[in-house]
């Protein structure tokens, strides 16, 4: 990235209707900003809410606009920029299969008790291992796992939430 | 950004439920939306509504003759009366005909409301006859839009649409209606009882900006309003506001090519257009104001020409209905999101109320630099007694068509450049172009939308022979309705704007730009079974004109002009508003950036 882009991590509050993600993410590629991770469930089913986390990434002017034209999409409820309020906490959750035998495996066993990664499949020759922090601290883990036999790698993408008692 | 978060009510039923088939509800919810024109064209997918329409006799619905024309055609209606513009599609090919003219009222904020057919429900996804998936399609091109597929839903999305088209930031949406959807029963919902759960556009200015705005007005030594077409938009009001604040200032005023006629040209604040083909006084102003007081317009490519270049020196405020727009293009100093009128309404009675008065001295410096400019009478031209130069013609048009009640529409292209130089609006309303998209063909069927809502108006088409052969099939639906439109076409046998461009930036290689094979327009004319005019030489010219609106059919004016004539003043691409070409003799070298612009 060059000096003055930035990553953001925003998250986006709409009515689930059909075809509210497909604008959302429409305007991300038809405007060409980039879309590093994206992640979207219902949240609300008595008020048909859903809530969309993106990280993106631009420079603060790029990021300004994506903002505002996020908040011109119809069924947009709110739009919440975690990164420049510096009001939220961001997890992302990955599975992380490793293949293995003899030293590397018991290393890899010990790094994922260091980064609190839990096996949550194991045969002689493999682990799964389910870890869950910032995204950073995955990366980390999953640059460790690569001499010792990453096979496979699936993340969530980010989810965010705001500190303290307040909703969004 | 804030929008409640909280599910609008059911409405409490009023009295019995009202039961109908989709079909029917499409055209009670067009009536109780206030509908009396729809510009459409029947296909299979659509046929439930076309019979209740058949039944019923409160709705003119006009035949176009392809579905492009339809949604020009409702543009132009639209555009000319501060109504939505209503248009009835069938499903695949007629809605993909459909699309350029979505576009085309997205980037130019024109509410519109499609209505398209779809195969039924249990088709879709089938690659089914005609089937294409509309949603898809129009999202990138649309406000919003919406696949039915309860009819128990289709009266609620019906009305939520006419809201969402008409409010906030005007645009096009489509309802996507399945065929079964049409033909079954289910409950009506009255317009009343319908509000959007979460659409809430914000109109209200903040106080604390207009108060700002009025200080910097009254302060400012270069001022210049810069208005667009959200002026039009807001309706009437807003420019009768517009102009009384520029009488309470006196500062000079331009505008876009959307906001033409928001603000009397016949005026002595009038600047003329501005931009990439505006006038001497009115760029010049741009570049050298100390305050930049933009209403309604959004900073396009085509008005601020290099942006690191653009009014370097300028404090500029904002006031956009749209909070996407600010900053989008060009860094502002105060920004108010609101709503036209009511922000220049609050403009006003702060202005009055604090008793401010702009600083008297330091305009009559400013105008006397404006007078300046305006000696270099940028719009002048060399004319001709043996060829009828495109300006003149358009004078000629002005002069003997002022008096009458007169509505402009405009193909793209030269011909438009010099129509929104030379004819002088006096009133929002009147003056209906292809401004964002840039879309050949707009002006004759968007003049049978207007000539539909303005009978007795004067309506006229000011066209290129290029553009014009893009929906001249539309003639067929003039004679249908006996609307007397007049398309008066300069006919310099090339895309003029394109041979333009090729002069200046691709070696006078005229790759393609010529218009072979042109049809013969009188014939033409005759044909369709309108009337076919041709005048040659500026002797015959007037005559021609005042024949062309005497008669009481659609006109086509095949009116033949000098054909390497160009459209000045110019900013070449690239360049700055103070560094604008005259004439050919200018120069002009376009710098290879410059180059890669459009």
């Amino acid at each position: 990235m060059s000096a003055d882009v930035e990553r953001h991590t925003l998250t986006v509050l709409v009515d689930n209707e059909a075809g509210v993600l497909a604008r959302v993410v429409g305007l991300f590629s038809g405007r060409g900003y980039n879309i590093e991770s994206l992640t979207v469930a219902e949240v609300d089913a008595a008020s048909r809410t859903s809530r969309i986390s993106i990280v993106t990434s631009g420079t603060p002017a790029v990021i300004a606009q994506i903002e505002a034209q996020l908040g011109r999409v119809v069924p947009v409820r709110k739009v919440t920029n975690w990164t420049s309020t510096r009001g939220g906490i961001e997890r992302e959750m990955a599975l992380i299969k490793v293949a293995g035998t003899g030293e590397k495996r018991v290393e890899a066993l010990r790094m994922a008790d260091a980064f609190r990664a839990r096996p949550v499949d194991t045969t002689h020759t493999s682990f799964v291992f389910e870890i869950t922090g910032a995204p950073a601290k995955i990366d980390s883990f999953i640059d460790l796992m690569r001499p010792l036999g990453l096979v496979d790698v699936s993340r969530t993408g980010v989810a965010a939430i705001s500190r303290g008692p307040e909703a969004m | 950004m804030d929008k409640d978060n909280t599910l609008a009510p059911a409405p409490a039923a009023q009295g019995a439920p009202i039961t109908l088939t989709g079909a029917e509800m499409v055209i009670r919810a067009l009536k109780d939306q206030g509908v009396t024109h729809i510009f459409g064209y029947p296909g299979g997918a659509v046929l439930p509504i076309y019979d209740a329409l058949f039944a019923d006799e409160g709705i003119t619905h006009v035949l176009v003759r392809h579905e492009q024309g339809a949604v020009h055609a409702a543009e132009g209606y639209a555009r000319s009366t501060g109504k939505p513009g209503v248009v009835l599609v069938t499903s695949g090919p007629g809605a993909t005909n459909a699309v350029t003219g979505l576009t085309d009222a997205l980037m130019d904020s024109i509410p519109l409301i499609a209505i398209t057919g779809q195969v039924p429900t249990h088709l879709i996804g089938t690659d089914g006859f005609q089937e294409c998936d509309t949603v898809g399609i129009t999202r990138p091109c649309t406000k919003d839009n919406w696949l039915v597929k309860d009819v128990n839903n289709l009266s609620r999305t019906l009305h939520e649409a006419f809201q969402i088209a008409t409010t906030g930031r005007p645009g096009p949406v489509v309802v996507d209606i399945p065929k079964d959807i049409q033909f079954q029963k289910g409950v009506y919902l009255p317009p009343a009882g319908v509000q959007h759960r979460s659409y809430k556009p914000k109109t209200d200015p903040d106080p604390g900006a207009i108060a700002r705005a009025v200080e910097m007005m009254a302060e400012a030594k270069r001022p210049v309003f810069y208005t667009g077409g959200g002026i039009i938009n807001a309706g009437p009001e807003a420019s009768k506001l517009l102009r009384e604040l520029v009488t309470l200032t006196g500062f000079p005023i331009t505008s876009t090519l959307m906001g033409l006629g928001a603000f009397p040209a016949s005026r002595p604040e009038w600047l003329g257009m501005l931009g990439m083909h505006g006038t001497w006084e009115a760029n010049h102003a741009m570049h050298d104001c100390d305050l930049m007081i933009c209403l309604g317009a959004r900073f396009d490519d085509r008005v601020t020409g290099r942006v690191n270049a653009f009014s370097p020196g300028s404090k500029k405020i904002h006031l956009d209905i749209d909070a996407s727009q600010i900053n989008k293009i060009v860094h502002v100093d105060l920004a108010i999101v609101a709503d036209a009128t009511k922000a220049l309404r609050e403009m006003v009675q702060v202005w009055k109320a604090k008793k401010k008065q702009a600083d008297k001295a330091a305009l009559k410096d400013w105008w006397a630099q404006v007078d300046q400019w305006r000696g270099r009478k940028s719009l002048a031209f060399k004319n001709s007694d043996t060829l009828i130069k495109p300006q003149y013609a358009v004078d000629r048009l002005y002069e003997l068509t002022k008096d009458k009640d007169v509505y402009i529409t405009t193909e793209v292209g030269q011909h438009q450049m010099w129509a929104a130089q030379r004819f002088k609006f006096e009133e929002p309303n009147h003056w209906m172009t292809s401004g964002g998209l840039g879309t050949m063909g707009y002006g004759l069927p968007a003049a049978v939308g207007v000539q539909m809502a303005h009978p007795d108006a004067l309506v006229i088409d000011i066209a290129g022979e290029a553009s014009v052969q893009m929906t001249m099939q539309e003639m067929s639906t003039a004679i249908q309705y006996n609307l007397p439109i007049k398309i008066f076409i300069l006919n310099n046998e090339y895309m003029g704007m394109v041979r333009q461009w090729q002069q200046l930036l691709h070696g006078g290689r005229y790759s393609h730009s010529y218009s072979e094979a042109l049809p013969d327009f009188v014939k033409m004319a005759e044909a369709f079974g309108c009337v076919g005019l041709r005048a040659r030489t500026p002797q015959e010219l007037d005559g021609k004109i005042l024949e062309m609106i005497s008669v009481k059919k659609p006109v086509l004016f095949d009116c033949r002009v000098d054909p390497m004539e160009n459209c000045y003043p110019m900013i070449p691409s690239g360049a700055a508003h103070n560094e604008m070409l005259l004439s050919p003799d200018d120069g002009g070298e376009v710098s290879e950036a410059g180059k890669m612009l459009v």
